[in-house]
């Protein structure tokens, strides 16, 4: 162990303070009772048996599942053609994407918000086919520079060249060449959607309310009368979120040792 | 020719349609409504008014911009050297270390706020300990208040600015101290003199992104507090999504405010990284 100085001393501390409320809160979804005592009084899985019994739970998990998992894959389908042809043979264009992609960046969810609210609301359409919309949007910026990065990585241009010269028809080159290249670098960009769509809380709550209640909405619903329950979960959702950033590391470790080898 | 346009064409418009529905429509409608009278009809600068004469909404502002620039300078301060410790262990061990914090990003919003609540809330876990060793935290601090909000909006800036911090470090090469080193300077004239000139125009970047970050954030608030703490994100979502109170022009010229205030923070930070910048060549 290296001395202490003040580098480690606050990594130290930043760690202990992130960790924190992660531990606590998977503690209390285990705790059988803890409204006095400094420790709770013993341990059980009878919340997350009751969370796991709850029709309106799983309802809400589905719902997000359903909603970021089709929103996910729609932005995947259009994004992926359209950044290949902008990349590729509209060089130009990727100025103005760049530009769209910072705006989406720095403009936080509620301002948006009010704009879909203005322009959408009361003209028939579902809230929720417009929030779907707006997310597809919010996920530009992460589709876009996954999905650019692979295709320089695997050099989309001379991929292109060389397929048609042996004959290959565009669509078919990129269909048969490019996207199976880019395939770590889709699976990547989708998981990372994923896992953001899933936390979604600003745009759900106020286009939509609960009449269409994704998992934050039913945990915000939940925070006021179990506790218990809310950190089982706080418990639950943490856990998927380790699932996909593990399975991210590993598409990304087995893109980067594909790139070695070549 | 014509058929290369036409597929050129054909993949990238549904891209920009969606743009267009979904950003640039809605954006245009919303500067526009910030202009009319309540309910629409007629063009005005009433609204933007009423922000400025009325405490409650210029209330909101200052405690945006207080929280914002308080948890973004805490988050960049204990950010720069933590992430110093993470650039000095192994490489294996310092991927690692980047992945639990990636994890930890993702604990934001009405989760993160609720861990809080476990924690400090009214018997959250710190408060008992603290009870059973005589103290009673009740009367000095309030997850619920400004205090307790300012430490949720810390958690949620630490990931990012770990995360956007350490690729800077790799700018600042082992080489150098060496060098350093060897003519005689201390670890200390090293940093001040060349490490951390070199970081500034990145901390800086770093440090506005947090504080945009900040300004927009909703999720913790709302969750924490619903309406009791006057912010700008809240007061916005409370104008234009309340069923009996909803005043949407009103909301829209405080979006449209809230957007200028991201604007000039992130333009000013550009025009600061360039100043940084020049000043070194």
């Amino acid at each position: 162990m290296k001395r202490l100085n003040l580098p480690t001393l606050s990594f130290a501390l930043v760690m202990i303070y992130l960790f924190l409320p992660v531990a606590a809160t998977a503690l209390y979804s285990l705790a059988t009772e803890w409204n006095s005592t400094v420790l709770p009084e013993g341990l059980t899985v009878k919340w997350f048996a009751e969370l796991y019994s709850d029709s309106r739970f799983l309802q809400a998990f589905a719902r997000s599942f359903l909603l970021s998992g089709l929103t996910t894959i729609a932005g995947i389908l259009i994004m992926v053609p359209a950044i290949f042809s902008i990349v590729v043979y509209a060089p130009k264009l990727e100025r103005l994407v760049q530009l769209l992609v910072m705006l989406t960046y720095a403009l936080p969810g509620v301002i948006l918000a009010v704009g879909l609210i203005r322009t959408y609301a009361g003209l028939g359409i579902p809230m929720i086919l417009i929030a779907a919309g707006a997310y597809l949007v919010g996920l530009l910026p992460f589709l876009y520079q996954g999905i650019r990065n692979s295709l320089h990585t695997v050099q989309a241009h001379s991929l292109m060249e060389a397929a048609e010269l042996l004959g290959a028809g565009r669509w078919r080159a990129f269909l048969r060449v490019i996207v199976p290249n880019i395939m770590p670098g889709i699976l990547v960009s989708a998981l990372l959607s994923f896992s953001i769509l899933f936390g979604e809380f600003v745009l759900i709550n106020i286009l939509v309310g609960g009449r269409y209640e994704t998992l934050q909405i039913y945990l915000y619903n939940k925070l006021s009368k179990s506790g218990h329950i809310a950190s089982a979960i706080t418990v639950t959702y943490f856990i998927l979120m380790a699932v996909i950033t593990g399975l991210i590391v590993k598409f990304t470790r087995g893109g980067s040792a594909q790139k070695e080898v070549s | 020719m014509k058929r290369f346009t036409s597929m050129l064409f054909l993949t990238t418009m549904p891209f920009f349609l969606l743009v267009i529905l979904f950003l640039i429509v809605p954006l245009l409608s919303m500067i526009n409504g910030s202009f009319q009278t309540d309910g629409g009809g007629a063009y005005t600068l009433n609204q933007y008014r009423e922000i400025f004469t009325n405490p409650y909404y210029w209330q909101a502002f200052q405690n945006s911009v207080l929280i914002s620039f308080l948890s973004s300078l805490v988050g960049i301060v204990a950010a720069v050297f933590a992430t110093y410790a993470i650039t000095r262990f192994p490489d294996r061990l310092q991927q690692r270390i980047l992945v639990i914090t990636n994890l930890t990003s993702n604990f934001a919003g009405i989760p993160l706020a609720f861990a809080f609540i476990v924690m400090l809330g009214n018997s959250g876990l710190f408060i008992l300990l603290a009870r059973k060793l005589g103290l009673d935290l009740s009367q000095s601090f309030s997850l619920y208040s400004w205090s307790g909000l300012t430490l949720v909006y810390i958690y949620f800036q630490l990931p990012l600015a770990v995360m956007l911090l350490f690729p800077l470090y790799r700018g600042v090469q082992k080489q150098w101290m060496e060098a350093a080193e060897l003519l005689g300077a201390s670890p200390l004239k090293f940093w001040l003199k060349i490490g951390l000139p070199v970081l500034l125009p990145g901390i800086a970047g770093t440090f506005s992104i947090l504080f945009a970050n900040a300004m927009g954030a909703y999720a913790s608030a709302y969750a924490l507090t619903t309406s009791n703490y006057n912010l700008v994100p809240i007061r916005i979502g409370a104008l234009v999504s309340g069923d009996i109170f909803a005043r949407p022009e009103l909301g829209s010229a405080l979006a449209v405010l809230l957007g200028l205030t991201l604007a000039i923070a992130l333009t000013l930070n550009e025009w600061l990284t360039r100043r940084i910048r020049r000043d070194l060549s």
